[in-house]
């Protein structure tokens, strides 16, 4: 009747995951009875689980981002703690079974539901703005996608409590990932969560994609284009044409685990390592989607706070899209130790060494934006700075990875991990927290406290390096990743240190969290009401903050690069004679619905219970049936409103 | 693997240093330059000129291209003479004959098959000095690697198939290698000692071997092969030269039952 | 001196229209631009698959392999159902297009029909040939070929769904704008299912059955 499901799904007598359980749960029920206490929810469903807004969107997929965090660094913290312990003969405090589930939701976490939502999230609350337009392509499955995301991260947690998760590391290779060898939930979990919010993610990107080639501000020319949006058009091509290779990958995976198929069993002639370069096929091009709109924040936020404008544009917009191409054909680096043989993995190499080029281009042309430039130290800026500085040495030990031969003594060690959270932390974490500061007034409406932000900058920068600096000597000095305990003692003092850096993130993070708290609660001193705190270049800026739903009460005419910037060269603003009436998409309860089902679908699933899957499925299918039967509803706004809103917002942000 | 003790361990050393010193040129002053322009141009130094409309100059686009690109294409030139001649299954110049030794890893220790000699070994591997071993590696359960730092390259064990490396030991004395791939829970503990030893010692241990150590037959195979960790060292004699072959063999066909969880 | 923001028309832009500067795109091209990059998707989703089969085709753990098992006869009539099933599709939204709504439903029957046809006979295949122990299951070669033309049926199955709900939606609701751009999205789906059966036929089926 359960399938699989039992009581002793539920960790009773294993007190680490029993305590994490009780304290998620306790979160949970606290914040919902507090929404409910206070009367929330119908605020909650209209403005925010039924809106197609992309800023709500957007808001809501950073959101995710920074809550599962705090999940992610849960683990990062326990993961360290046990090494600086199990040195020699100790054994720590996390016996394998549990320490191999840590690290591999720490990597699932960090990827798929902190670092992507955070890209995809800024990427959705700006794009439409930069471009000058109202809103993405199609606004309902914009929210589906963030809903399928969300469904995924909330699989992966209530692995937490029913039952366990992968013990495979974060790409589950085979046959360790079969069920010969992992015949538990765990895998299943890991899959379903993935391939339920790779479909949003899919979605998203045809979205993104579609809006930025087909819906732009009229005069904006391709060259015309914040290069935000480039790198924004660039990562979601990327998306478009990687995530399907992971959605047929992890399918295949299932169906060994659920019908007995032997796409990479050991037995019936299946083959591991065609799961390997498929994964990685896939693999390569997610980190550059990651790292393609970090790049963008870091161009725009360059510019801006130099007061100029961004050196090279031509070139920028050349490299991003050769770094989108090249990132297709540099996958088998990840393998080098397969034994593919020297002319491969050389080619391989060399291509990997190629895609150092425009990104070294880019760093030249940001330096040159900051050469004779009028540099501003807001918040932003020192995640720049910070990104520069740290991301060239993740690049530098990169090139170094590149080389086969390098690669045949550093491949696994925790040389290579300090390299990829080198490039992720300095480049994307950098990147979404430069974001995050630089378009939350444009968000909310007003700025945040400056003082705890640096705080914040300070603590991740120093905590990075003595996190991480220390795990490159001791991956040169013989350590592989993934260990529970190690038996040489020379190791342990770098992982103390490593520990005590993961600790001085830790208070980064705390920093974070207490800067959105006083800032909330001074928000009336932060107040930012010309909707242009920055002395922006770009379209978004010429908006109030909160922009009103429909962006623009006029579509801007754009007639050059950095279309603001211009703008405001050629005099003040004054509202227009006339306006237009415009139509603005209601809500759609249809994200979060899908959504529901998707997850009791997944966890059916998950669990063998038949009948449940049977029935999420169509109820799902029944949702996009019934959706797509009625008519789209949408909302008039007329042309004497807008114009009232802009007679106010122009006369709130003209100074006094 | 910054303390060599081998000839691929060493070029492999040479390559790192190197290529790190190559980009070092390039990513010192970049840094230097990041920091200094930052902290020059800064908003309150009116000394700094400001050109904010100065966005292009092809005289510097031509430079900031060519930087990365002669970097790359010196490395790439270090990437394509390294990854041949230090291509695992490339067999190493040297006056003394190869001694051969399959290598298989099991959940979670390793056996080492001597076929020639016909003698085996858990977790612990006996080489003579000086002398090329062609190591011809699988699995007979899940991905694992097998890495002896100081001696140079990992390589990847995978089941149903084979794998070839060629390592030397240059001096005598005791590496210890590991599995640098995560296989499961007892992973940890996939930890051997490389013995490299005088050719009369490796004699003597061969001769000792054949004649006191307990045979390899199926049944102690078959106790090997379940799932355990810690397994202490053990050595063993009358080992069929053909037992590689058939675990690669078998290893394709579906297992008894599946792994035992600790 | 002032400057406007903007007016809401958006006159005579001249030589920006030339490079893509001529503002948002009508509904219709932007539904069907979205639709096509999702249909590109797919194919890449696809091509996973295809390449799997590739390098699995000739593990046939001393199996059946496709020499044996597939019977090109067969095949060829599912081609002939699935292609003609295309052009009737076609002829289907030339008719809404031009408000001939019996000539659309009669087109749009006959492609139904013919749809059915084609996954009836790769029912009926497939279920042959589990019944002659070469299930999915058997070997690698069998698991990917499954799996591929299985995706390709699952496919056309929900094709047929979708189909059956576009003609209810035009019955019901006419053939109003947001429906004739549903339909323009349905024969996109179903034309690009032909040329992935195309690719199909000639790699699976014609090269196996050599």
């Amino acid at each position: 009747m359960f399938g699989k499901l039992s009581w002793a799904a539920i960790p009773f007598n294993q007190p680490i995951p029993m305590a994490a359980s009780l304290m998620v749960i306790v979160g949970v029920l606290v914040v919902l009875g507090l929404v409910t206490w206070k009367g929330w929810w119908p605020y909650l469903w209209r403005e925010w689980l039924t809106s197609v807004d992309h800023k709500r969107i957007g808001v809501m997929y950073v959101l995710l981002a920074l809550v599962l965090l705090l999940r992610g660094f849960a683990d990062a913290i326990m993961m360290r703690s046990q090494l600086a312990l199990a040195a020699g003969g100790a054994q720590g405090y996390l016996p394998p079974e549990h320490y191999d589930q840590i690290f591999t939701a720490h990597g699932t976490i960090m990827i798929f539901f902190v670092a992507m939502p955070f890209v995809v999230g800024l990427m959705n609350f700006v794009v439409p703005l930069q471009l000058g337009v109202r809103d993405v392509a199609f606004p309902v499955l914009n929210a589906i996608s963030f809903w399928l995301t969300a469904s995924g991260a909330l699989l992966v947690n209530i692995s937490l409590v029913v039952g366990e998760f992968a013990r495979t590391g974060w790409l589950a290779y085979p046959p360790l990932s079969e069920l010969q060898f992992s015949p538990g939930v765990g895998v299943d979990y890991y899959l379903w969560a993935l391939e339920i919010s790779g479909i949003g993610t899919l979605l998203a990107g045809i979205n993104l994609v579609t809006t930025i080639l087909k819906m732009r501000a009229p005069g904006m020319t391709y060259m015309r284009m914040p290069v935000f949006c480039w790198t924004a058009l660039a990562a979601n091509m990327l998306i478009v044409a990687a995530f399907p290779i992971l959605t047929a990958t992890f399918g295949m995976l299932l169906l060994d685990r659920y019908v007995g198929m032997h796409f990479f069993t050991n037995d019936g002639g299946g083959n591991m390592m065609l799961f390997i370069n498929l994964i990685w096929a896939w693999g390569h091009p997610e980190v550059y989607i990651l790292i393609l709109p970090a790049f963008g924040v870091f161009s725009e936020v360059i510019a801006t706070f130099s007061g100029k404008a961004l050196f090279g544009y031509r070139s920028m917009v050349l490299a991003t899209l050769a770094i989108c191409v090249l990132s297709f054909t540099v996958w088998l680096h990840h393998f080098f130790t397969m034994g593919a043989g020297a002319d491969v993995n050389a080619f391989f190499g060399i291509m990997s060494m190629i895609i150092a080029i425009p990104t070294g281009v880019k760093v030249f042309n940001w330096l040159f934006t900051l050469y004779r430039g009028r540099v501003r130290y807001e918040v932003p800026v020192l995640w720049a700075i910070g990104f520069m500085v740290t991301f060239v040495i993740g690049g530098l030990t990169g090139v170094l990875l590149a080389v086969p031969p390098a690669d045949f003594v550093l491949h696994n060690s925790l040389f290579l991990v300090a390299h990829f959270h080198n490039v992720i932390i300095g480049g994307v974490l950098f990147g979404g927290m430069a974001g995050y500061a630089y378009w939350f007034p444009k968000a909310f409406g007003f700025t945040l406290d400056r003082r705890l932000g640096a705080v914040s900058f300070w603590c991740w920068l120093i905590g990075f390096y003595l996190a991480f600096m220390p795990l490159y000597i001791v991956g040169l000095m013989g350590m592989t990743r993934r260990m529970q305990h190690y038996a040489d003692l020379r190791w342990q003092p770098y992982l103390i240190v490593a520990e005590v850096g993961a600790i001085v993130i830790l208070c980064g993070i705390v920093a974070t969290i207490a800067q959105l708290v006083v800032s909330i609660r001074r928000r009336e001193q932060h107040r930012d009401r010309t909707g242009d705190p920055w002395n922006g270049r770009t379209l978004e800026w010429s908006t109030a903050s909160p922009p009103p739903e429909y962006n623009f009460a006029a579509l801007p005419r754009v007639q050059s690069l950095d279309a603001f910037w211009a703008l405001k060269q050629r005099g003040p603003v004054v509202p227009a004679e006339h306006y237009e009436s415009i139509e603005v998409p209601s809500n759609s309860p249809n994200g979060f619905v899908t959504a529901f089902f998707a997850v009791v679908t997944g966890f059916a699933l998950i669990w063998h219970i038949g009948w449940l899957a049977i029935l999420g499925l169509a109820c799902a299918a029944l949702t996009l049936v019934a959706f797509g039967w009625m008519e789209r509803i949408e909302k008039e706004v007329s042309g004497e409103q807008l114009a009232a809103a802009e007679r106010t917002r122009l006369q709130q942000a003209t100074p006094a | 693997m910054l303390d060599p003790q081998g000839p691929i361990a060493s070029a492999e050393r040479l390559i790192l240093l190197n290529a790190t010193a190559i980009m070092l040129v390039v990513v010192v002053p970049v840094i230097i330059l990041t920091l200094a322009f930052a902290w020059w141009y800064r908003a309150s130094n009116k000394r700094s000129i400001y050109s904010p409309d100065w966005s292009y100059s092809g005289h510097i686009e031509l430079v900031v291209w060519s930087i990365p690109a002669m970097v790359v294409i010196l490395l790439a030139g270090v990437a394509w003479t390294g990854s041949h001649l230090l291509d695992p299954p490339r067999a190493l110049k040297s006056a003394a004959t190869p001694i051969r030794i399959e290598v298989v890893s099991l959940d979670w220790k390793w056996l080492f098959i001597y076929p020639d000699q016909r003698v085996a070994a858990i977790n612990d591997l006996v080489v003579p000095a000086g002398t090329p071993v062609e190591f011809m590696l699988t699995s007979a359960t899940v991905m694992n690697s097998f890495f002896v730092p100081q001696l140079g390259s990992q390589i990847y064990t995978m089941p149903g198939m084979t794998t070839r490396l060629n390592l030397m030991a240059d001096h005598p004395g005791d590496y210890p290698g590991l599995s640098a791939h995560f296989s499961g829970d007892g992973f940890s503990d996939m930890r051997f000692m490389v013995h490299a030893v005088p050719e009369s010692e490796f004699s003597s241990w061969l001769t000792r071997t054949q004649g006191e150590a307990t045979a390899l037959d199926a049944d102690a195979y078959s106790q090997l092969a379940r799932a355990g960790s810690n397994t202490p060292v053990q050595t063993y004699s009358g080992v069929d030269p053909m037992l590689f072959e058939h675990i690669v063999q078998t290893t394709a066909q579906p297992l008894a039952a599946p792994r035992q969880e600790d | 001196m002032s400057a406007e923001i903007g007016t809401a028309e958006f006159p005579g832009l001249g030589t920006t229209m030339a490079r893509g500067g001529e503002g948002p795109a009508p509904v219709r091209i932007v539904v069907a631009y979205g639709f096509w990059i999702f249909l590109l998707s797919d194919i890449i989703m696809f091509s996973a698959l295809f390449a799997s089969y590739a390098v699995l085709s000739g593990q046939t753990a001393g199996g059946p392999s496709g020499r044996e098992l597939f019977e090109l006869r067969h095949v060829g009539i599912e081609t002939l159902c699935l292609l003609f099933s295309s052009y009737t599709c076609g002829l289907g939204v030339l008719a809404v297009e031009h408000r001939r709504l019996r000539g659309f439903y009669a087109a749009f029957a006959l492609t139904f029909v013919l749809g059915a046809a084609f996954l009836g006979l790769e029912l009926s295949e497939f279920a042959g040939m589990v019944a002659r122990g070469a299930g999915p299951s058997r070997s690698a070669f069998l698991s990917a070929f499954f799996s591929l033309v299985g995706l390709h049926g699952a496919h056309v199955s929900a094709g047929l769904l979708w189909l059956t709900f576009m003609v209810a939606q035009t019955a019901v609701r006419g053939p109003r704008d947001f429906v004739r751009r549903r339909l323009l999205c349905f024969s996109l789906f179903w034309h690009a299912l032909d040329i992935i059966w195309v690719a199909l036929l000639t790699l699976v089926y014609l090269m196996g059955a050599h």
